[in-house]
């Protein structure tokens, strides 16, 4: 327990997305089984144990020690997982009753794995388990008692996605074998915790589990970005093109009585979409994206807006009434499988004829196909992206009418031609510092624009789209020419006639009653540096408006 | 007499008014008893000052030979007499020099303990506790979440991340006063004898801890002549932690926070201050230590000076000990 809840420690506390591979790599090498898989599937949040309410662990506090100093203490720390970590004591020196005795009588550090907690609370109720709690926490040091706290209350939140772990495991599996990433997305969903089989096959000396479960995760094929220099070296007539929507990626699979819809990297997101799942009355494997719409009188799904969207996504649980008001569709790209033949290895051309057939079947309200978009000349598909259609539609996609699908990003057969970012002239208000590599920068901009009485409001912030030189640049004017400091934050000096202008590129913009400025912005980051022009001529907050998103 | 006839809290600070003269002034007056060299403790401007000599010492470096016109040595564990009334200095176990200060009259004996901590500490002498029927105590951890895990293991997990990124340079934010050479003196304990590399700010109170028998090991200047390129991999930095977030660190590659105070012990702060390993290194006591004094101590009465004082009085309640705060002003928490 002691090594993993050292790890949690180091990784809530590592910005950096290396130093965080480097840390679980290390714990994986360190940590024998079944311990290290049960780590791993606490932070991936796939480990499931009995669980205890915080009124519980209030509950027990106010048994074990005076309430005055357990509420300064609450009061202090801020969250109660760490205020009971630190405050725990065995001695029970603060209960109020008068007993201050020496601190001696401390139990021998017993030997307490985290196998052992996770395997003892597999076998107990909720009651039962805070009976064992308090047992485990006299055992434990501050750190380990975080650990436990933390594990029984569900909420790790220490800034690693699945994903990160996924690629933590193919980066420690190169130590012995040939792999990548994908190899892991595939498997996946077929293993089982502690993952003994998937350890040994990484370390080599095993081989490569097999799958075990229904509607696996196909890895999903991507595309490169495509810049307009390339496009006359490619016969128009080999590719087709279609609309590129703006909503989540996802792979829908049915297969006996498994339906699953997993994102892009292979998460398993269907509890978030229970609308969804009841609509997969079909068997195979759909590419496709995920958006919110409806159908309208002329039986077509109608789409709605990214904002809609928003309010379905990252959610565990989601009530009727959202998914009445909010009803998620697929709108289908590809077919992966159909029944249980595999469709990966013939030409999308292919594929696109057994997808329209194949749509037919499936539920008209929830299930559609993106439509091909025809075009001659290069030329023509460039005025055609000038033009979008719809919205949601974020630039177009353009396929190699022979291309098979392929995991990962493979060069050539797959290109994504975004529509051009919107841009707009926004002025430099607030700095902070950055972390790690970036600590001694001020590398955080919040910008602003003019509002009509005069004054500067703050409409987003940007930490990249910058180089290192022109850092240098902004972090000497920030210090140069600081009006105020919070903490590690500094206001920076932005008159009519004085400061910095920014040119923000970002990829859309929308109403927000969470921010000052009333809208909020997609992806914004900083696309040049406007050291020429004077503050008074950037943007204004009525300008911005009129480029909300419909 | 009362307790608070013979000593009692004014703006300037602790105040005896039979002995005229205070315990670590806020503003200059004409007698001055210092306890310890931190800048909220010894300020200079005063007329007369009975310190340590390494309190006085410590003063003359930070503030020059002129901080005050009549310099009094006070021998540890000897007594002597200010306008009848006793003194004494006995060591206290926060930093070099530092000391509790017994003023006696009358029988009544009070002990203004300063700042304090009980734990081992290589860099200077060990607390002491003395009999006294008011024990004056300083309560800047005073909050049962503050539990100090032991230092061996703080400097364990130091080392072990210099093993684990290897390309990286450690940065350790540290007060210059004490926590610096302690922290050092601790890591020389280890196998650890490489070169450690030091702050400007750091090196005139490193030097002068050598001079007093304290063993520092090998330290450098992370200083570079202009346009050279230092190779700070795998190295220890010390520092304040202000020059963390200066262009001064970026000679060091992929630099590593690290901050060593009894601040760290709670995850948001770290957080909040950017600290990527927290070190819980205090100069301070603990929850547990300051409880122990008490009972060791076993005053009458006990006075609680700045920090968190409302949880250390409510404890003293419980287990009916008499106990008030005293309110004074000027002193910072820890800014460490």
């Amino acid at each position: 327990m002691e090594n993993f809840a050292h790890l949690l420690d180091r990784l809530i506390l590592t910005p950096s997305r290396n130093g965080k591979i480097r840390l679980m790599a290390e714990y994986f090498a360190r940590t024998p089984d079944p311990d290290r898989g049960y780590a791993l599937a606490a932070i991936t949040r796939d480990l499931d144990v009995t669980s205890v309410k915080p009124a519980m662990l209030r509950g027990l506090m106010s048994e074990h020690m005076d309430e005055v100093l357990f509420k300064l203490s609450y009061d202090y720390v801020g969250d109660l997982a760490e205020t009971i970590a630190l405050v725990w004591d065995s001695e029970q020196r603060t209960s109020g009753s008068g007993r201050a005795e020496k601190a001696s009588l401390r139990k021998p550090a017993t030997n307490l794995s985290l196998s052992r907690i996770v395997e003892t609370l597999n076998t107990l109720g909720k009651t039962e388990a805070m009976g064992q709690v308090s047992d485990w926490l006299d055992q434990l040091d501050a750190s380990g008692r975080y650990a436990l706290l933390k594990l029984m209350t569900g909420g790790m939140r220490i800034g690693v996605s699945a994903r990160l772990a996924k690629q933590t495991l193919t980066e420690f599996g190169k130590r012995h074998i040939d792999i990548d990433v994908i190899e892991i997305e595939e498997l996946w969903h077929g293993l089982e915790i502690p993952y003994e089989d998937l350890f040994a096959w990484l370390e080599g000396k095993a081989e490569k589990p097999s799958h075990r479960t229904a509607a696996p995760f196909r890895p999903v094929m991507l595309a490169n970005g495509f810049s307009d220099g390339d496009i006359r070296k490619l016969n128009p007539d080999h590719y087709a093109a279609e609309w590129k929507w703006d909503g989540i990626r996802v792979q829908v699979t049915s297969e006996g009585d498994t339906r699953r819809i997993y994102s892009r990297t292979g998460d398993d997101i269907s509890r978030s979409f229970p609308d969804l799942v009841d609509a997969m009355n079909f068997a195979g494997s759909l590419d496709g994206e995920l958006l919110v719409g409806r159908p309208n009188e002329n039986g077509e799904i109608e789409i709605g807006s990214f904002s809609d969207l928003q309010q379905r996504l990252n959610r565990k649980t989601v009530s009727k009434k959202l998914m009445t008001s909010h009803p998620v569709v697929v709108r289908t790209y590809d077919l992966l499988a159909d029944e249980t033949s595999n469709l990966r290895n013939q030409s999308f051309e292919m594929r696109r004829d057994r997808l329209e057939g194949f749509a037919k079947k499936l539920d008209p309200t929830r299930f559609d196909v993106s439509p091909l978009v025809p075009f001659q000349t290069w030329d023509s598909l460039a005025g055609l992206r000038e033009n979008l259609p719809h919205p949601v539609i974020e630039g177009v996609m353009i396929k190699q009418w022979n291309s098979i699908y392929v995991p990962g990003r493979p060069k050539g057969p797959w290109f994504k031609w975004k529509k051009d970012p919107m841009i707009i002239d926004a002025v430099l208000m607030y700095a902070q510092r950055g972390h790690g590599r970036r600590s001694s920068y001020y590398s955080d901009y919040t910008f602003g624009v003019w509002t009509e009485d005069g004054s500067l409001v703050p409409v987003g912030k940007a930490y990249f789209g910058f180089t290192d030189e022109e850092l240098k640049q902004i972090d000497k004017f920030v210090r140069n020419n600081t009006i105020d400091r919070f903490g590690p934050v500094r206001s920076v000096k932005a008159q009519r006639d004085f400061g910095l202008v920014l040119e923000i590129a970002f990829e859309g913009i929308q109403r927000s009653k969470r921010h000052k400025s009333g809208v909020a912005m997609r992806f914004p980051r900083i696309s040049r540096l406007r050291w020429d022009k004077p503050p008074h001529e950037a943007d204004s907050l009525t300008s911005i408006e009129s480029l909300l998103t419909p | 007499m009362r307790p608070d006839q013979l000593l009692h809290p004014t703006p300037k600070g602790l105040y005896c008014p039979v002995g005229d003269f205070y315990i670590d002034p806020v503003q200059p007056v004409d007698r001055a008893l210092i306890t310890h060299g931190h800048a909220d403790h010894a300020r200079t401007g005063h007329h007369s000052v009975w310190a340590t000599a390494q309190t006085l010492d410590i003063m003359a470096i930070r503030y020059g030979e002129k901080f005050c016109i009549d310099r009094n040595m006070a021998e540890l564990r000897e007594t002597f007499v200010i306008n009848g009334v006793t003194i004494g200095f006995w060591p206290a176990g926060h930093v070099l020099g530092s000391a509790q200060i017994l003023v006696e009259y009358e029988g009544l004996r009070i002990v203004a303990s300063g700042d304090y901590k009980r734990r081992r500490d290589p860099s200077c002498q060990s607390f002491e506790p003395i009999p006294c029927d008011v024990f004056i105590t300083e309560a800047t951890f005073a909050l049962p979440v503050f539990r100090h895990p032991k230092d061996t293991g703080e400097i364990k997990k130091l080392l072990a991340s210099i093993d684990q990124f290897p390309e990286s340079a450690h940065l350790v934010g540290v007060y210059a006063l004490g926590k610096a050479q302690r922290l050092i003196a601790l890591i020389r304990e280890t196998e650890y004898n490489k070169t450690i590399f030091i702050h400007g700010a750091l090196k005139k109170l490193c030097d002068y801890y050598e001079t007093q028998g304290v063993d520092l090991g090998l330290l450098s200047s992370a200083t570079l002549a202009k346009g050279e390129k230092g190779d700070f991999a795998g190295s220890i930095v010390m520092g304040p932690p202000s020059a963390f977030t200066d262009k001064w660190a970026r000679r060091f590659p992929d630099p590593i926070i690290c901050f060593a105070s009894g601040w760290m012990q709670v995850r948001q702060r770290a957080k909040q201050r950017g600290v990527e390993l927290p070190l819980i290194l205090s100069d301070h006591c603990d929850w547990d230590e300051l409880l122990d004094t008490i009972l060791e101590v076993q005053p009458e009465e006990v006075w609680v000076t700045h920090g968190r004082d409302d949880a250390l009085v409510r404890w003293c309640e419980l287990n009916q000990i008499k106990a008030r705060p005293l309110h004074l002003v000027g002193y910072e928490d820890e800014n460490e």
